[in-house]
């Protein structure tokens, strides 16, 4: 049986197909991830987007649309896949993707581009609790990314340059206005850039930490969405959060899509 | 499950937590949907396939301002949606 996730994010659709691998004897059921799995940008007609990375995906995986059992959306735009079973939220999803790669997980944290949020989940990977931010911007993604532009570096450089920085600068600003104009002073005062992308990268993590502190710190910390592949995010973030590690998984912003694409094959069963 | 709905920014952190356990089998006939002035409650099926309250979305981002009337500031010595939620499933940030 193959089942599909969609991830409608804010920036990007990601789409994930699982096939159940049957196991004789086996006590429970073993999926094969990963089978296809496809990034693409966003678009202002989201169903027509969604629906062009659905075949993508299909394409990829040499599969045809009536192999596919279900499909779970999730994401800002679940709403816009027409052809979607259900629409899950972003907490089930991500904590389900996450438990499922780590199953000792117990906090997910989900930085994505335009949101973040935290989640305490159970041995199954159902969510107990979750924050998320409805409102600001500069605890998320797309913040980060706007000032590695002020910076004139590739979001890659700016994480890398967070981590040869080891000086402290507060941003007070909560508004991503208002904190790329202390930047903008910062570029002013002649501050060293590695010292700015580490301030910039302090400044998403704590906003992200104090989210994650409303639902608690407990177990194994996982990483999920596009801020994961940001080397001195991971760094601000252990530190705001006073943990020694946090697991990435592998490709990070497909792990809702994941956990969405298993919730459809569970529900199957 | 404790679902937290709000935001934190530069004047504070406003969030109303839902404890959907005790929400689920709603021993108070989901009052809290008409004793809300603002009206920001509202009953869906949730991922798990239970009959819970949640805020509704755009509410999410003014809880500040939509509870300010029922704050003690206003008047209240206690706010009515906590007072109508006898399960005692909700809770305010501030």
């Amino acid at each position: 049986m193959i089942t599909a996730g969609i991830d409608m994010g804010s920036r990007s659709i990601k789409v994930v197909l699982v096939e159940e691998l049957k196991v004789d004897g086996a006590p429970q059921l073993k999926y094969g991830v990963k089978k296809a799995h496809i990034m693409m940008p966003g678009d202002l007609d989201q169903d027509v987007a969604a629906e062009k990375a659905y075949d993508e995906a299909l394409v990829a995986a040499g599969i045809k649309r009536e192999d596919v059992k279900t499909v779970f959306a999730t994401g800002a735009g679940r709403k816009q896949v027409a052809f979607a079973t259900e629409g899950i939220t972003e907490m089930t999803a991500g904590a389900k993707g996450a438990n499922f790669m780590f199953p000792m997980s117990r906090t997910v944290v989900d930085v994505g581009a335009e949101e973040g949020r935290g989640m305490k989940t159970d041995a199954d990977g159902k969510a107990v609790d979750f924050a998320g931010n409805e409102k600001c911007a500069a605890g998320a993604g797309s913040f980060a990314e706007a000032m590695s532009r002020a910076l004139q570096m590739t979001l890659k450089e700016f994480g890398d340059a967070s981590l040869k920085s080891d000086k402290s600068i507060p941003m007070n600003a909560q508004c991503t206005v208002f904190a790329e104009s202390e930047v903008v002073s910062l570029i002013h005062s002649s501050t060293p850039k590695n010292d700015i992308a580490k301030a910039v990268l302090d400044a998403v993590a704590s906003r992200v930490c104090a989210m994650v502190r409303r639902v608690g710190i407990e177990g194994e910390v996982v990483l999920i969405g596009g801020m994961a592949h940001n080397a001195g995010f991971v760094q601000s973030l252990k530190t705001a959060m006073g943990v020694d590690s946090v697991s990435l998984p592998d490709m990070p912003e497909y792990i809702s899509a994941l956990g969405c694409a298993l919730i459809a094959a569970e529900r199957q069963n | 499950m404790i679902a937290n709905y709000g935001y934190k920014d530069g004047s504070g952190e406003y969030y109303i937590s839902i404890d959907t356990d005790k929400c689920i089998s709603c021993s108070a006939d989901r009052a809290c949907l008409t004793a809300c002035p603002k009206q920001m409650f509202e009953t869906i099926t949730d991922d798990y396939d239970d009959e819970v309250t949640w805020v509704k979305k755009p509410n999410c981002r003014t809880l500040a301002y939509d509870c300010a009337d029922c704050k003690p500031s206003a008047g209240y010595t206690s706010l009515p949606c906590m007072t109508a939620c006898t399960p005692g499933a909700i809770k305010h940030s501030w």
